[in-house]
């Protein structure tokens, strides 16, 4: 049974949160991911739910107080945002190095200088090295759906890392959309109750975490972590299944639009996919094979499935809403290139970055997109591999 | 729960919870100070460690020296770590999962407590979680190559601030850790030392008596930074004791108390001589600093003097 609201990106997180009802949080406020954190209190406050949150100094100690609850043995839960996350660098080396099952929601946005505070992907693909599992939502009912799921993803025992969950800052986390909520007990069940693993409360079995581990060992560590990480997307797609039987949506690694007969397309991440799809079916009505493709798990990157997907293709344009200063490309076109480099025959591959700090992604932008694809399957030739879109010259 | 009688007979036959085998250099007071800490307890012990000598010198895997459950997670956050064990044991016992009693500590060096831990301590100890912050304060970073730290005494020659031929060592006085905790209002603020090891035991005990944030400030002698022989941690622990350098006091509930007063106060340089890192202060063109230092010393020793009076005062 399934309850129809209209609620923000930031309501339906927190609502997800309440349904799974973590042991600890531990949180610092950072917009636009705050929000999350307001309703989430109030929740504790008139206690709907059994979480002792932490109201740390500082996003550094929102997630050392993760990573200490976690390792204390327990659901433990978090949110944060751009600056925020930046300062938590560090520690999420750690929580994922130290194999923490955190879940922690990221509202996409910008990062400093200049300020900015809206909504781009600078900030998780900062992150996306960084050992934790990624996953990428376009809109609010996706966020509330992989938060949902990230908590059993994360707490797999043949898993056992943290899990990010991405929205659009603002573009979603503040916007009212139509989503389906599940039931309390339905989410309860699905989530399933908490094991343990090495806990440090078990003060008659004493662990040590944080070891220091010398040249002798620690590629053997990063290995295995690397290992882990390729268990994953049997993982995700087991429990999307799972999550199908209760809630009638599907999930895999990546979603596919118009792509199995599609002879250009584009890959884009989160929201600016909605307004890509219907411009694609526009492209569709005029005779043109237009597809898309927008990945859910960043990380680990699909790279046979994806690249798979896309071989067939005769022009793609990877739309990135991040830059990768003095990198060729953006971060997420290089993934993209990666799953097809294996491939003799591939599609011809070009980059746009648009919709930094906030930016309108506009129909026109895709149209752009898409009709340069058109040009370049047509000709084989290209004018321009990469570029700022939306911008002034 | 029964207590252990205070003396080092009773004390010894209680099983030593950080084994001997770790790596700490010879000589160090802080393995010292870490397992009278230990033995004082009456209690199952959890303990977050910031990055450190102490750290990385008693857990390289696979080998552990501690046999409690122990979590080092980095240098600036050893306050904020043991915040999350701690609120996940108050979650847990909440939902009636877990019901033993446990004490909290966090360990950290001065350069993980005074400088790049203070935010996350300070955090910690206003939210108010039950747990005893122990900083071994041994004045410089010592694990890294013996840089300065605001914990660092006035005129000592350290790498970053080597006394030269222009700069002699460092100029400023050390920051008084103990007394900004104390004006955190927390319940229980104490300076300890190991060579005054009853002292330092009580004052442990007392400490996991008292609900709440506490903190504990502990002279650690380091040899290799102090530049003193590797046999007299405990010699120069009671001469920075005895020559009020490193008075030992408590405040609890706001009122101080001395807990150590000397008969016979000592000048400031019997503490110092031993060491090569104030060696440079006897030159003569450096005997203003010796005098400086000593008057710092002086001022200090004697506001405790007050606060201790007022308090007995207050205690009618």
């Amino acid at each position: 049974m399934s309850k129809v609201v209209a609620v923000t990106g930031n309501e339906a997180v927190a609502n997800a949160l309440r349904q799974v009802n973590p042991d600890v949080s531990s949180a610092y406020p950072i917009t636009p991911a705050t929000d999350i954190m307001q309703r989430f209190t109030s929740f504790v406050s008139n206690g709907q739910v059994k979480t002792e949150m932490i109201l740390v100094e500082s996003e550094h100690s929102a997630m050392s107080g993760c990573v200490g609850a976690s390792a204390a043995g327990g659901r433990v839960m978090t949110a944060t945002s751009s600056q925020g996350l930046a300062l938590m660098w560090e520690e999420l080396f750690i929580a994922s190095g130290s194999r923490l099952p955190i879940v922690m929601a990221l509202v996409n946005r910008a990062l400093s200088a200049p300020l900015n505070i809206h909504g781009d992907h600078s900030d998780g693909m900062g992150a996306r090295d960084c050992g934790w599992i990624q996953l990428w939502s376009e809109n609010a009912q996706e966020a509330y759906d992989n938060t949902i799921q990230a908590f059993r993803i994360a707490e797999h025992m043949d898993i056992r890392l943290p899990v990010m969950v991405c929205l659009d800052g603002f573009i979603i986390s503040h916007s009212i959309e139509r989503i389906e909520y599940l039931e309390d007990e339905e989410v309860k069940n699905f989530v399933g109750e908490f094991q343990l693993l090495n806990p440090l409360l078990d003060i008659e079995h004493p662990v040590s975490y944080g070891p220091l581990i010398l040249p002798d060992y620690y590629m053997e560590y990063r290995r295995a972590h690397a290992e882990v990480m390729s268990k994953v997307p049997n993982v995700v797609v087991d429990i999307a299944k799972d999550f199908e039987k209760i809630s009638g949506r599907k999930y895999g690694l990546f979603e596919t639009y118009r792509l199995d007969d599609a002879e250009i397309g584009v890959v884009i991440l989160n929201s600016a996919a909605g307004t890509s799809k219907d411009v694609i079916d526009e492209f569709r009505d005029r005779g043109i094979k237009a597809g898309l493709l927008k990945p859910r798990v960043f990380r680990p990157f699909p790279y046979e499935e994806i690249g798979n997907s896309l071989k067939h293709l005769k022009a793609v344009c990877v739309l990135d809403r991040a830059d990768a200063f003095g990198a060729s490309y953006g971060p997420l076109f290089a993934d993209i290139a990666a799953s097809l480099y294996p491939y003799k025959e591939k599609p011809v591959l070009t980059n746009k970055i648009y919709g930094l700090g906030g930016r309108d992604y506009l129909p026109e932008h895709a149209e752009l997109a898409l009709n340069e694809l058109v040009e370049i399957a047509k000709t084989g030739k290209v004018k321009t591999f990469r570029e700022y879109i939306g911008v002034r010259e | 729960m029964a207590t252990t009688p205070l003396t080092l007979k009773e004390l010894s036959k209680k099983e030593v919870l950080l084994t001997s085998g770790h790596r700490m250099c010879s000589g160090c007071g802080a393995p010292i100070i870490v397992k009278l800490v230990l033995l004082a307890s009456e209690y199952p012990i959890i303990a977050a460690n910031a990055t450190g000598c102490l750290e990385v010198s008693t857990c390289i895997s696979d080998y552990t020296a501690w046999k409690i459950p122990w979590i080092h997670n980095a240098f600036e956050n050893a306050a904020a770590t043991i915040s999350g064990v701690e609120t996940m044991y108050r979650s847990l016992k909440k939902q009636g999962k877990i019901d033993k009693e446990i004490k909290f500590i966090a360990f950290g060096g001065d350069g993980g407590t005074y400088d790049i831990g203070f935010q996350s301590l300070s955090g910690a100890m206003e939210r108010g979680h039950d747990m005893l912050y122990i900083c071994y304060d041994n004045g410089a970073y010592m694990n890294t190559g013996i840089q300065r730290s605001s914990a660092t005494p006035f005129g000592a020659d350290t790498t970053t601030c080597p006394a030269g031929s222009v700069i002699p060592g460092k100029t400023q006085q050390r920051k008084n850790l103990t007394k900004i905790m104390a004006a955190h209002d927390i319940p229980y603020t104490a300076q300890a030392a190991p060579s005054h090891w009853a002292d330092l035991v009580k004052k442990v005990k007392k400490a996991f008596q008292i609900e709440g944030p506490k903190f504990m400030n502990v002279l650690s002698p380091c040899n290799r930074g102090w530049r003193s022989r590797t046999d007299d941690a405990v010699m120069l622990s009671r001469l920075g004791v005895e020559t009020c350098y490193w008075p030992l006091y408590e405040i609890e509930n706001g009122v101080t108390k001395v807990t150590f007063k000397p008969k016979e106060k000592k000048p400031l340089v019997d503490f110092l001589k031993p060491q090569g890192r104030f060696k440079h202060l006897f030159a003569p063109e450096n005997e203003w600093m010796l005098k400086k230092f000593q008057e710092m010393v002086d001022k200090e020793w004697e506001s405790l003097l007050k606060s201790d009076a007022e308090g007995k005062a207050s205690a009618g």
